[in-house]
């Protein structure tokens, strides 16, 4: 094998990567290019979900239909939906914390390398899989991404290869997983206690356990739905002693916690962020910790609020109604502790602390709709309108993705070595601000005034806003070719990144060089006060 | 000081709204806030929305102005020092303690809502609600304690469905009602015909997938489930034309199969029953004469 890490002699300074491109590559064992071929994959799906978002915001930007069939608009909002969330979200998460997980922890590698190459390498195959039925008779699965049964069952072969595709998403998903509670609670450098550790690891430490609980939910779930399909059986066939009810009760035991699967690194990332660039320690670090367990444990109890709806018993209406406005508190905890941190700084406002900014702000705005939506009778209007599109696009876009996208600025010169063109940052980051807003926040008028979401087509007194939004997406359509072109003019012509290239940056990360060698910490550092974020202060 | 001042503004404004749109029509365009409907569900709902809408509008002038302020105060390009302290048990009481009890603010009123609405029994007449693929069924059970069998589908009105084709060249804004409203895909070629001022039973099922019966100005939707009957209920204050459509994705034309609802007074609803009853079910030549029951004693609103 080329990977010679295991010499004896080996040094960080020794860079061996391996020669040939597959070596490096497909056979790869590094955590560092398994997280970059992972955030490779989740821009790349990005890419192909936004163009379906155009596709679905060209169709609605005036009424009357235009452009597409409503089967394969509705073709476009599924598969929208799961290559945003299976494909982008989740594996860009996942790249970041392979990237920096045991960068933080001062850990050589993942604990189980060969594994995390497999983990990454079923993923493209999934999603050819899913994307692929876009090729065939009858065309990708159209019953909506929650794929609730009887509607879902009726797709074609579609439905096959979408569990399948699911599966192997799922199984990359737990893979990770594993994998990431393997890395941190076996592979922390001397030193590096637990209540010690980075929010980021922290936040995925308990997202991980998240995915192993219900990872396995969902693939049981598309499994039932698999055999009612095709092989007779009655799960949730009415006609058959089955109840579809029961499908959306276990898919959302699924669905649920995954919402924060997709928010708890964000919540990490902007910990880490935050105190950086305002040069002031994590307010509250054991209370952030111990919100994000909270909230992980209350995203178990509180999944039928997606299904007010479905005519629950009074008594289960107020129980998953309590449950979801008590998550208000943990969040609440985590937004006062944001600005605290900021408060009696000393902020400046590179570009990864604007978009953990515009995080904080956004993700509160998606929160309040969150609470709102929790009031089941307010939510009896709300339901299935698109407010809730407003809502999940808030906590989505401008939470989970703007948190990728202030992680990528934040770590990129650890990863490369180059600085990006801060103008050029601030331009994407304000240029997304008035986009995505644009796109989403008219979203919550139209909801309001009575638009139905998952319409390709509506009374023409909702035209004015929707046309609003399909500007707002057409411009957001600019910005990740516009992140392209930042990232690739940074690792052509940028300045050189020094070893710490934000002032205020603690942690094990700003310890190596920058670019960060192929191999770090082979032997475990030595932990001098000041080095950690959170070692040398009081809890 | 400077947030009160915010908050003063912000709440003017959107006060303002608030006026301009709760007496505004059901659906027009550049709308920004919920109707407040003609039931009282629907006028709930829109309480309970409000208030939650100012207790955030609250929340985040609070917290976004905090945010603002130091990013203004605390910059390091005008100097400013970091202080060193990451606790203060005082704040963090407060910020726990506080949102607790504003939502117990909300959850108290959401509670009392609840169990009105739930509460089913008691009505005057009852409507079977069937969804299909892509269409309404109604049947009217029962108007009093005197059984009906009126029976009818309610679908997308001719208009709407020639204009809504792919490429049909015609404008969605040429479709009017004979007031000048648009109605376009909120149009349907029978309405559900419903009495005013009557506690009216809902049973709610599905025929093929799930659908959603929703009406906004009624005040809530009800999952139309095939193998399940779910029931809820309304009672509408004003005599109109509410228009609604289906709210859970049901397949393609999942857009295109709205709800009607024309609310008349007891009275003329009382006539176009019997009219439809006649007519759907004549009486058979040889039967035994039917003997006419005469208006139907109604159950006290109590």
């Amino acid at each position: 094998m080329a990977n010679t890490s295991a010499h004896a002699d080996h040094h960080d300074d020794h860079d061996h990567k391996p020669e040939g491109f597959l070596d490096r590559w497909l056979f790869t064992t590094n955590h560092k290019d398994i997280g970059t071929l992972y955030l490779i994959f989740a821009f790349t799906m990005v890419i192909i979900g936004a163009a379906m978002s155009v596709v679905i915001r060209t169709e609605l930007a005036s009424p009357g239909l235009q452009h597409v069939q409503p089967y394969f608009f509705n073709q476009m909002t599924t598969l929208h939906a799961l290559v945003m969330i299976f494909g982008a979200v989740m594996p860009a998460f996942v790249g970041l914390a392979n990237w920096m997980i045991p960068l933080q922890i001062g850990a050589p590698d993942m604990a189980l390398p060969r594994m995390n190459n497999w983990s990454f390498w079923i993923m493209p195959f999934a999603f050819t899989m899913l994307l692929g039925t876009l090729f065939m008779p009858g065309g990708g699965p159209a019953g909506g991404w929650t794929m609730y049964p009887p509607l879902a069952l009726q797709g074609g072969a579609s439905v096959a290869f979408m569990v399948f595709a699911i599966h192997m998403m799922g199984i990359s998903s737990i893979m990770g997983a594993i994998n990431i509670i393997a890395t941190i609670l076996n592979m922390r450098a001397p030193g590096v206690d637990l209540l010690k550790m980075p929010l980021f690891t922290w936040s995925w430490l308990i997202t991980a356990f998240l995915l192993i609980a219900v990872m396995p939910v969902l693939a049981g779930a598309v499994t039932m739905l698999l055999t009612d399909k095709f092989f007779g059986t009655s799960f949730f066939n009415a006609a058959g002693g089955g109840d579809p009810v029961m499908y959306q009760h276990i898919f959302w035991f699924f669905g649920h916690p995954e919402v924060y699967i997709m928010i708890l690194p964000a919540f990490g990332i902007v910990s880490e962020i935050i105190p950086t660039f305002s040069r002031k320690p994590l307010f509250g670090y054991q209370a952030m910790v111990y919100a994000v367990a909270s909230i992980a444990f209350l995203s178990f109890i509180v999944w039928a609020h997606h299904m007010f709806t479905v005519g629950m018993p009074l008594g289960g209406e107020l129980f998953f109604m309590y449950a979801t406005m008590l998550i208000a508190i943990p969040t609440g905890v985590k937004i006062f502790n944001w600005v605290s941190t900021m408060w009696q700084g000393s902020i400046s406002f590179e570009t990864p602390m604007l978009w953990a900014i515009g995080f904080v702000v956004l993700f509160a705005i998606g929160g309040f709709s969150g609470i709102m939506l929790a009031l089941v009778p307010a939510d009896f209007q709300y339901h299935d309108t698109y407010f809730v599109v407003a809502h999940f696009h808030y906590v989505l876009v401008t939470g989970a993705l703007f948190s990728i996208i202030a992680a990528i600025y934040y770590w990129w010169p650890k990863w490369t070595g180059r600085m990006i063109n801060e103008t050029w940052g601030k331009v994407h980051f304000w240029w997304t601000m008035v986009f995505v807003n644009l796109t989403f926040f008219p979203q919550h008028f139209l909801g309001l005034a009575g638009m139905p979401r998952r319409i390709p087509d509506y009374n023409v007194a909702f035209a004015d806003w929707n046309l609003i939004s399909s500007i707002g997406a057409f411009g957001m359509f600019v910005t990740p070719w516009m992140m392209i072109a930042i990232f690739a003019m940074s690792k052509k012509q940028g300045a050189i990144a020094p070893q710490r290239p934000w002032e205020g940056a603690h942690g094990l990360e700003w310890e190596v060089p920058s670019p960060a060698p192929h191999h770090t910490f082979t032997n475990p550092p030595v932990i001098k006060p000041g080095m950690l974020a959170h070692g040398d202060v009081t809890h | 000081m400077r947030n009160i001042g915010k908050w003063g503004l912000g709440a003017g404004l959107t006060a303002g709204w608030a006026v301009a749109f709760a007496a505004a029509p059901e659906r027009v365009p550049w709308q920004l806030n919920m109707h407040p409907g003609v039931t009282q569900s629907s006028h709930d709902a829109y309480d309970l929305h409000m208030l939650a809408l100012w207790i955030c509008v609250g929340i985040g002038l609070i917290v976004f102005g905090a945010m603002f302020y130091a990013m203004f105060a605390f910059r390091k390009s005008k100097g400013a020092v970091p202080a060193t302290w990451s606790h203060n048990t005082i704040a963090e009481t407060i910020w726990t303690v506080v949102p607790i009890l504003l939502l117990v603010a909300m959850a108290w009123p959401a509670t009392k809502v609840l169990i009105n609405e739930a509460y089913t029994n008691e009505s005057q007449m009852t409507v079977k609600i069937t969804g299909y693929q892509w269409k309404w069924g109604y049947d009217y059970v029962n108007w009093g304690d005197k059984a009906y069998h009126v029976h009818f589908i309610s679908r997308l009105d001719e208009k709407s469905d020639r204009t809504r084709q792919l490429r049909s060249g015609l404008n969605p804004g040429d479709v009017k009602d004979a007031q000048g409203e648009n109605t376009y895909l909120i149009d349907v070629d029978k309405p559900l015909v419903l009495p005013t001022n009557t506690k009216v039973r809902f049973v709610v099922t599905g025929d093929d997938v799930i659908h959603s019966w929703w009406v906004p100005a009624l005040g809530w939707k009800s999952d139309a489930i095939p193998g399940i009957i779910n029931d809820t209920w309304t009672n509408i204050s004003e005599p109109g034309i509410y228009r609604g459509q289906c709210a859970e994705l049901c397949g393609q034309d999942h857009g295109f199969m709205p709800i009607v609802v024309k609310a008349v007074p007891p009275e003329d609803f009382k006539k176009w029953l019997d009219e439809q009853e006649a007519a759907q079910n004549p009486p058979a030549p040889a039967a035994a004469p039917v003997a006419q029951q005469g208006v139907p004693s109604m159950p006290s609103n109590g």
